[in-house]
């Protein structure tokens, strides 16, 4: 318990470091957020300064950003005038986490499927073609999958929206799920054949085999607790990954989550969208991380001892 | 049983409703997603295409492209031209229901120049009087030149005729304002639930990175005549989603088509496909104040005439542009594109006077010329950029170092003049008049990246400023455009086209120099069979 709240307190500095950083990288990028095609008059860009405190030095500007942070404000969007971005973000966020959740949830339930039907058939026919397939998701990013996903089952078939979002229809999030889930299927079912069949291979399941048990009962009632070790290790990166892959696939499928305005955030020098999705986003893998770290002690007593 | 038969019949009775409701909304492509709908603060393209849906300023434009009453039912113009008296339709209303008054557009064009506003088009308005002093903060809005001596009337005084200001009045810049909004709500009033406003629509609802939502306003004074009920605006930044979710039937019309996909679409949509000239000129700036172009002429129009501007066009764009010889673009008000005699010649000729010029300044196969190209970064951009390096190396040997850059860099890099050499630029006239691109390069101007400075240049244009006969005007204005393009500061390549995908189920849609669409000039035609998608 102890050891949780430690945890739980050194992503404090973590998460204040990460926005410093992202602060003064975002400020030290050549221009700002009202550069356009158009150039304005003097006192227009001082008003536009003024109002949203440019025209402060930096330091002073981190301290006021600071401030407002402490409180839970997370300061005006540049962007999208009149609104905040704790607003957007509270718009977003719901979008960005169904997503990401529902394609975690099947990358798991799918991938942990083809594991373990291709540790079961080890160097046969299942084993190879599942794990061909895998190779192949894989290597086929996102940004591939999407299109074609779009061709076949929105523009070919018709059974789908190409893109969109309306709050509450589900048929929106199908294709963008399994965009996002894929290249996590293919490596949640390669680490887990691949932990299984090594974890196989301890004297402790030899024996269990030898004693006769059937090769199942020795899979899920011993082998399958320790080989998820290394899955749990990659939720952490898994969770990493999800989150980027998903400014892709909310770009391709137009979904109002928050991995477009980090792009188009930083695209428009919009310094405290940015900061905003940063902050959610480091909070978030800090959190999972933590979780994973929990979830070791649940699958392994020798950690929580330790 | 029975329930399940009561359900079945309510699904059916809702998807009737869904269908019917189908018939008359439009679903709009919109490219970026909006800054603002705040008429005064909105920004680009995408931004005031949801803007004059919602709003409506003193004229309008036709679907054709002219210029027509809209809020003023007549003007009359002074003999000076100095002086134009609007008077308002009877009975105009708020979206709330209270009466639009001429003090509504006299606070809007204020509010519009003021500094304070922050209106990136402000200086559109500088014609107006005293525009100039207001936006230098020198004198406050109220000393400009509007009034509204009774509720019908309102009154603009200019510094100079302007002949183009009857357009300018449909911008929304020159929206009204519907002052106890912006007394309640400050600049943040432009949100749904609050916005109010006068056209022939108005907000129901914003998801940011999602859609906008407008609804017909029962208290527009053409209502009647408005077919669509409700119009939906899509932020389309990724355009390959685009054209996919119009072919899915899930937009009626698009922003734009991909470029390198121009050949494909044309194939499947075909007939859905509109093209036309638009006011938007594409060029490449030589930066005079440094070397290698600096005090010489005969490299920049070496470098001009060097390239092939049909290839370019036809093979880059896929057809998607039309060759330009000169910056403002054809079609432009009251003016005669012009066409300098060197673009009629052979290539072989162009060619050859390249090289001649090209050996003149200096430079040969021994001792070619090394310059840098520097763009955004943007496959189109790339595209042209790799093209025009080619034809300067093949004809004239010169070795280009393409440089790309982030948009903000680039722009940053591009208004200091500090490391430019040839540089992409565009332009997309504010309003329908050749002074929207002429004024770029005059000495004073924010956007003169080439650093031209020709007093003869400015001098002419601000004798045309203050010419009220418009023959006159356009006289000097097309000389001052001759004298640009014989001291060569730009490069000029192509003028834009507009390019949208309109389903046959829209009717009322026609192709104009503005691009602009008002959703109330457009109706949901009865279609086949086979409609959206759920």
């Amino acid at each position: 318990m102890r050891h949780a709240l430690m945890r739980l307190l050194t992503a404090v500095p973590t998460l204040l470091l990460l926005v410093t950083l992202t602060f003064f990288l975002m400020h030290l990028a050549p221009g700002g957020p009202f550069d356009s095609e158009r150039s304005l008059p003097p006192e227009i860009e001082k008003a536009l300064a003024a109002e949203y405190h440019l025209d402060e030095s930096l330091p002073r500007q981190y301290a006021r950003y600071l401030g407002n942070l402490l409180q839970g404000d997370l300061g005006p969007s540049f962007q999208y005038e009149g609104f905040r971005v704790s607003e957007l973000i509270a718009k977003g966020l719901p979008v960005s986490l169904t997503l990401g959740a529902l394609a975690m949830l099947l990358a798991l339930l799918v991938g942990g499927a083809m594991g373990l039907a291709a540790a079961l058939t080890h160097r046969r026919w299942p084993d190879y073609g599942l794990m061909t397939t895998a190779l192949i998701g894989v290597s086929v990013p996102s940004y591939v999958v999407a299109p074609l996903l779009v061709l076949t089952f929105a523009i070919g078939l018709r059974w789908l929206p190409a893109g969109g979002w309306v709050a509450g229809r589900w048929a929106d999030l199908v294709l963008p799920v399994i965009a996002l889930a894929l290249p996590q299927v293919s490596a949640i079912a390669r680490l887990l054949r691949g932990s299984l069949l090594e974890v196989l291979q301890q004297p402790y399941l030899r024996t269990a085999h030898a004693k006769g048990l059937p090769l199942r009962l020795v899979i899920f009632r011993h082998a399958l607790k320790p080989a998820l070790m290394p899955l749990l290790s990659y939720l952490g990166p898994a969770t990493a990954g999800i989150l980027t892959g998903s400014v892709v696939v909310e770009q391709v499928f137009d979904l109002p989550g928050i991995g477009r305005y980090f792009v188009q955030g930083a695209l428009n020098r919009d310094y405290t969208l940015v900061l905003g999705v940063v902050a959610v986003y480091g909070a978030l893998i800090v959190l999972f991380n933590f979780l994973v770290d929990l979830g070791y002690g649940l699958l392994d007593p020798r950690i929580k001892s330790a | 049983m029975r329930s399940l038969r009561h359900w079945l019949l309510l699904l059916a009775i809702g998807l009737m409703a869904g269908t019917a409701a189908a018939e008359q909304v439009l679903h709009h492509g919109n490219g970026a997603e909006p800054n603002s709908l705040d008429p005064h603060r909105s920004e680009g393209v995408s931004a005031n295409n949801i803007a004059r849906d919602l709003f409506e300023g003193l004229t309008g434009i036709s679907p054709k492209g002219e210029v027509i009453p809209a809020a003023a039912e007549r003007w009359q113009v002074s003999e000076d031209g100095r002086r134009y008296t609007f008077t308002l339709r009877e009975q105009l209303r708020w979206s709330d229901g209270s009466p639009l008054v001429a003090a509504d557009f006299v606070a809007g064009l204020q509010r519009s120049i003021a500094p304070a506003t922050g209106n990136p088009f402000a200086q559109m308005l500088q014609a107006i009087e005293q525009a100039d002093a207001v936006l230098q903060g020198r004198l406050p809005p109220s000393a400009l030149g509007l009034a509204a001596p009774d509720a019908r009337t309102v009154v603009i005084r200019l510094e100079a005729p302007t002949p183009y200001l009857l357009g300018l009045l449909s911008h929304p810049s020159a929206f009204p304002v519907h002052q106890p909004s912006l007394k309640a709500w400050g600049r943040d009033f432009a949100r749904p639930g609050r916005l109010v406003s006068n056209g022939a629509y108005t907000l129901k609802d914003w998801v940011v990175q999602s859609q906008v939502e407008l609804q017909r306003n029962p208290q527009y004074w053409d209502r009647a005549r408005t077919r669509v009920e409700r119009v939906f605006y899509h932020p389309t930044e990724d355009i390959s989603s685009e054209l996919k979710r119009y072919a899915a039937d899930e937009f009626d019309t698009t922003y734009e088509i991909p470029l390198v996909q121009a050949k494909a679409v044309q194939q499947r949509h075909g007939p859905e496909l509109h093209i036309a000239p638009y006011h938007g000129s594409y060029f490449y700036g030589f930066n005079l104040s440094r070397p290698p172009f600096k005090n010489n002429p005969k490299l920049r129009q070496a470098l001009t005439m060097a390239i092939d501007r049909e290839v370019i066009v036809g093979k880059v764009m896929n057809g998607l542009a039309l060759p330009a010889y000169s910056l403002v673009p054809p079609g432009t008000w009251n003016y005669t594109p012009q066409r300098p005699d060197w673009a009629a010649w052979p290539r072989e000729r162009k060619l050859a006077e390249a090289r001649r010029l090209y050996a003149e300044a200096g430079y040969s196969a021994a001792q070619p010329l090394t310059v840098e190209l520097r763009y955004n970064t943007h496959d189109d951009h790339k595209r042209i950029a790799l093209v025009v390096a080619a034809m300067w190396k093949q004809w004239l040997g010169v070795e280009t170092r393409l440089i790309n850059e982030e948009f903000k860099v680039f722009l940053q890099n591009r208004k200091q003049h500090a490391v430019t050499q040839v540089f992409r630029s565009a332009w997309i006239a504010d309003y329908d008049d050749a002074t929207s691109f002429l004024d770029l390069q005059t000495t004073t101007h924010g956007r003169n990246d080439s650093v031209y400075r020709n007093p003869a240049y400015d001098a002419l244009l601000k004798q045309a400023a203050a010419t009220a006969d418009i023959a006159v005007r356009r006289a000097l204005l097309e000389q001052a455009e001759r004298l640009l393009l014989t001291d060569w500061p730009v490069l000029p390549i192509y003028t834009y086209v507009s390019k949208h995908l309109v389903k046959p189920w829209v009717g009322g849609w026609q192709d104009n120099a503005y691009d602009y669409h008002y959703s109330k000039d457009l109706e949901l035609l009865p279609r086949a069979a086979g409609g959206r998608a759920p």
